[in-house]
């Protein structure tokens, strides 16, 4: 019963999403008030039945119910609660239901915050996003329903795939969605800005926010995921360049573009045409991404079943929005006025360099994603482009860029001064030095680039504080004075620092883990020892274990370090019972920013196990650094400047509570 | 420097920064990527020894054998041809004689596999695309329990 009244609601979704995407449109362009209003309320009502459509599924799940198709094929009712409720979008279908949810989510948000927004501007950006719920409930009700049933219902489900059984379920997908999705608005405004044909600075003040807010999702969305692979996957990476990373990290690159070249318009007038074009491009590169992992074109753990019509669907999908977008963006471009003059030295050009280089990259990695599909289907050739072509490219790229971060942030508007960018950035860049120097000894010997490489990363982070420094005035003024000076910066300025640092610690993360990990692949045997990162390793013999849905043998290791005990590592191999699955559980110690990770081979015979050991220096620095950025992009969503600059009207403020409550 | 050459030198500073991101890409793609063969189409293609490569098909049955440490061997065959592969390191869990595989590494000078990266199916009703693809080109069943969804 509730199954299909999740059903019903997501039909009535569909049928509300078309009514938001027709009426609210037919308004603007008849300038019919009354019916441009209509996309406010469609839009809470249609994120109200897509939200009962997605409880109705997961009700099914956290219950158990085996009558639906959906149900039995992705869940176990001995499976633990928590993933028994996120094994909702642990397939294909419940996680198009929750990028669905998520797209009428934002269509609220906008519907919500946008008082102050122009009448038909407001009205054409949520017919746009309407289009496109339509379009995937379309999608969803016609190629992956997830409320069919079975008849019979079957007793027992088929279980979860094992390597989803995790906390990172219930936390990777929902994230990465908010992100992935959150950059539909920036496409629906970019969109009703070429209908309308009007676009000012205020334009990018509207669509700032919204940028930034889906960029901080995405990028914890990005940071859990890889996190999630490394430990779970027990092959001890943390980034395989797979074509489904890629599809994620592609639009966080448009993305990080996008944010910077609508600062330029927002404060100059500059760069409206190309911030336009990267809010669809953006957007595109999402979809793209959607397209790539649910079509089943790609091999990956991220493809959960592979059905051609599906393909063609959202290939549909992808070439009506992205190909009207693009289409309605050429007619419309031309009568864009070009706006301020600058200078090449200047923080417009120093944020044209950051777009032009972020825009190369993402270019190179789409090509590196994209080029195997090209010439398998033209030549039928296969190849794989894997990590070596990925730092060739990617990684060359990206060098120039990161150095420049600290330097543009200190150059002003219209004309900067590189000079004296260069001299305040003095103290940043020789401490950096010293500290690549002081690598270089430590790991005299070692990869020869990699110190340097970090001393970007300390410049990096020394850069931001410098940055923070300048603008309160250390140098000129008495501490105290610069010291309130800066608790007065504007949020923003911190934002910006924290993230530019952020940027810094996942270098050196990245660097430290890459260059300086060690591995040892060994057999033990009970009561042999290893030596790993200035541990030492004993294993101690495997121990049996049952838990809730999967048996297991755990290896244990005892650790000590110049002879004191330093605690122990658990790392195990289960097998699940339902699909006679094996998986590996690596065993992970931390110890301050660096872990030890310890995975497990198969038993011998004669009890020895081969073991895969790596010492993981500096390792956590990689998130940590993400989640930097990440809190620096909501801090500077919670700058006054966001909120305030905006034409908002004194009365306006009950109206939004009085709306609130309706 | 005036409006037109402000944006000369944005635009020739863009374009040379885009060529030299071109034929960095032409260059990676010289260099750094690898060719999925299954053994059949390798003994026609003649490849030289050191040759980076990805090589997929099944695992032979009977083939594994473990040598001292951790090292294995085992033979990858598409029914047509059959490598045999030297690996050191451990095999994914999905590892199975009889099952699809595909290793990354490089050819040795006596014809056979050295592999550095063994990936399996990533689960158990799932098999590497490339390696399917090929399989059923050439005819081979891929087994009973063996489906593609």
């Amino acid at each position: 019963m509730i199954v299909e009244l999740g059903h019903y609601a997501l039909v009535l979704a569909l049928a509300t999403a078309i009514l938001q995407a027709l009426l609210p449109l037919a308004g603007a362009l008849s300038s019919d008030s009354a019916l441009m209003r209509t996309g406010t309320n469609a839009a809470f009502a249609g994120f109200g039945l897509t939200l009962l459509s997605f409880g109705a599924l997961t009700t099914a799940y956290v219950t158990s119910d085996f009558s639906v198709a959906n149900v039995f094929e992705n869940s176990h009712s001995q499976m633990p609660l928590i993933y028994r409720f996120s094994g909702v979008w642990g397939n294909h279908e419940g996680s198009m239901l929750l990028w669905l949810l998520i797209l009428s989510f934002f269509s609220a948000l906008v519907a919500f915050f946008g008082t102050h927004l122009p009448e038909r501007l407001k009205a054409l950006v949520l017919s746009v996003q309407a289009a496109l719920a339509a379009a995937f409930a379309l999608f969803i009700l016609a190629t992956s329903n997830p409320f069919l049933r079975l008849d019979p219902a079957p007793g027992e489900g088929s279980d979860l795939n094992p390597v989803l059984q995790d906390i990172g379920l219930a936390i990777h997908p929902p994230l990465l969605y908010l992100g992935y999705v959150g950059f539909s608005v920036c496409f629906s405004f970019a969109v009703a800005a070429l209908i309308e044909g009007r676009l000012d600075a205020a334009w990018a003040r509207w669509v700032r926010p919204w940028a930034l807010m889906a960029w901080s999702f995405l990028t914890l969305g990005i940071a859990m995921g890889s996190y999630w692979a490394y430990y779970e996957l027990g092959w001890g990476g943390w980034w395989f360049w797979d074509p489904v990373e890629n599809a994620s990290f592609m639009p966080w690159l448009a993305g990080t573009a996008l944010l910077h070249s609508a600062l330029v318009m927002e404060k100059r007038e500059a760069l409206k045409i190309w911030t336009v074009l990267l809010a669809i491009l953006t957007f595109s590169l999402s979809l793209l991404g959607t397209f790539l992992v649910r079509s089943g074109v790609l091999t990956s753990v991220h493809a959960f079943a592979t059905d051609p019509t599906r393909g063609v669907f959202i290939l549909a999908i992808l070439v009506i929005f992205i190909g009207g977008a693009l289409s309605l963006f050429t007619l419309r471009a031309g009568a864009l006025k070009a706006g301020g003059l600058f200078a090449p030295i200047s923080r417009e050009g120093a944020l044209v360099l950051n777009n032009l280089l972020l825009t190369t990259a993402a270019a190179t990695v789409l090509i590196g994603t994209l080029y195997p599909l090209v010439l398998e289907t033209l030549t039928g050739d296969k190849i794989s482009v894997g990590a070596p072509f990925f730092n060739l490219t990617f990684g060359l790229l990206m060098m120039p860029l990161l150095f420049a971060v600290p330097f543009g942030p200190l150059l002003a508007w219209k004309r900067g001064d590189l000079i004296g960018a260069a001299q305040r950035l003095m103290a940043a860049a020789l401490l950096s030095l010293v500290a690549a120097a002081v690598m270089l000894y430590l790991r005299w010997g070692g990869p020869v680039l990699a110190p340097f490489v970090m001393g970007l990363g300390v410049f990096l982070m020394l850069g931001a504080l410098a940055e923070l420094g300048t603008r309160a005035g250390f140098a000129k003024l008495a501490f105290s004075v610069a010291l309130r000076r800066l608790i007065g910066l504007p949020r923003a300025s911190f934002g910006t620092a924290l993230a530019h640092f952020g940027l810094g610690v996942t270098l050196i993360g990245i660097v430290s883990a890459t260059a300086y990990q060690t591995e040892h692949i060994l057999e033990m045997r009970r009561g042999e020892t290893v030596e790993a990162g200035g541990y030492s390793l004993t294993f101690d013999g495997l121990r049996p274990a049952v838990g809730p849905n999967f048996t297991e043998e755990r290896g244990h290791f005892l650790l000590r370090q110049g002879g004191v005990s330093a605690g122990e590592v658990w790392s195990s191999k289960r097998l699940y019972t339902a699909r006679r699955m094996p998986t590996t559980e690596a065993g992970i110690r931390t110890f301050g920013l660096s872990q030890l990770y310890v995975s497990l081979g198969d038993a011998r015979d004669d009890g020895a196990v081969v073991v895969r050991i790596w010492w993981k220096p500096w390792i956590l620095c990689i998130w940590l650094g993400a989640l930097l950025m990440s809190v620096g992009g909501a801090v500077s969503l919670s700058d006054r400047r966001l909120r305030i600059g905006v034409p908002a009207k004194a009365p306006s403020r009950p109206r939004l509570s009085a709306e609130a409550a309706e | 420097m005036s409006r037109k050459q402000k944006r000369l030198a944005l635009i020739s500073g863009g374009v040379g920064f885009v060529a030299l991101a071109v034929l960095l890409v032409l260059f990676a793609f010289s260099q750094a990527v690898a060719y999925f063969y299954v053994p059949g189409d390798l003994a026609k293609a003649h490849l030289a020894p050191g040759t980076r490569i990805r090589l997929g098909g099944l695992v032979e049955s009977g083939s594994l054998q473990r040598g001292a440490g951790t090292l294995v061997h085992f033979t990858v065959t598409d029914t047509i041809g059959a490598v045999p592969v030297t690996y050191d390191g451990i095999l994914p869990d999905l590892f199975r004689e009889g099952q699809g595989v595909v290793a990354e590494g490089r050819l040795a000078e006596n014809g056979s596999f050295v592999a550095d990266t063994v990936l399996a199916k990533h689960d158990e009703t799932y098999m590497p695309k490339d390696v399917a693809d090929r399989l059923k080109a050439q005819g081979v069943s891929l087994g009973g329990g063996e489906t593609i969804r």
